[in-house]
């Protein structure tokens, strides 16, 4: 059933082509944030346990994320974070049957985008 | 069915606990927002003892449990869409589940040395 679903569905994969809608943008941010922050496991484990071992350690942690290019690339962890939050609050409401109509899902998909980067520019502020 | 070793093993389970574990960080992560706001200066005394109390130290503990088994499910689910061949797979999986587990016995051992 599921072969012969695949075999008639066309396909249209010119990656300079597509042009995405913004839910997909959103899908797909979701993805690249979730694969960042994974890959930044590591390294944030480090600052968290730098930041709790001893008085001393918390001095190193402090100079590193006081680093000029360490507070941009922590930053952007943040941004990945707020944005996965935000879309997967997203995605477990419409895996509730909420916002599944067209027009709602696109204003919601807004929402994801720019609440995720309102709350990035004030913590970079907070945290400058 | 065709059943792949590596596949998605064709249940709830995963998705569920996918969802579960992001509700369990959601909510972890508005509990660290106020206890963070609620702080005061950002010194090494006042940042410990927000993780201290028995009380965040286990929630602590819960949001790492939840991000590893959340981590799994996503990384695993984007193996399966752009890594095809078999045994790189299985290799890929294998490296992930095993950093995971190594990453939760890190958390646990800085929040228990509190």
């Amino acid at each position: 059933m599921a072969n012969t679903a695949s075999k008639t569905r066309p396909k249209f994969l010119h990656l300079t082509e597509i042009r995405l809608p913004l839910p997909g943008i959103v899908s797909i941010l979701h993805r690249v944030s979730g694969a960042g922050l994974f890959l930044c496991l590591p390294l944030l484990l480090w600052l968290f346990a730098a930041s709790l071992g001893s008085p001393e350690s918390f001095e190193s942690f402090s100079a590193v994320v006081g680093h000029p290019l360490a507070k941009i690339f922590l930053l952007g962890l943040m941004w990945a974070y707020l944005h996965h939050f935000c879309a997967g609050i997203r995605f477990l409401l419409l895996d509730m049957h909420k916002g599944l109509e067209l027009a709602t899902a696109r204003k919601s998909s807004v929402a994801v985008l720019a609440v995720s980067l309102t709350l990035t520019v004030i913590l970079g502020v907070k945290l400058w | 069915m065709n059943r792949v070793v590596v596949g998605a093993h064709y249940g709830l389970k995963d998705w569920l606990g996918q969802r579960i574990t992001a509700v369990v960080m959601a909510v972890y992560t508005l509990i660290f927002a106020v206890g963070a706001l609620s702080m005061g200066e950002l010194n090494y005394e006042n940042w410990r003892g927000l993780f201290a109390g028995g009380f965040m130290r286990f929630a602590t503990f819960l949001f790492f449990a939840s991000l590893m088994y959340h981590a799994w499910v996503g990384v695993r689910d984007i193996y399966m869409d752009y890594i095809k061949p078999t045994g790189v797979r299985v290799v890929l999986h294998a490296v992930t589940l095993l950093a995971l587990i190594g990453y939760l016995g890190w958390a646990a051992q800085v929040l228990w040395r509190l």
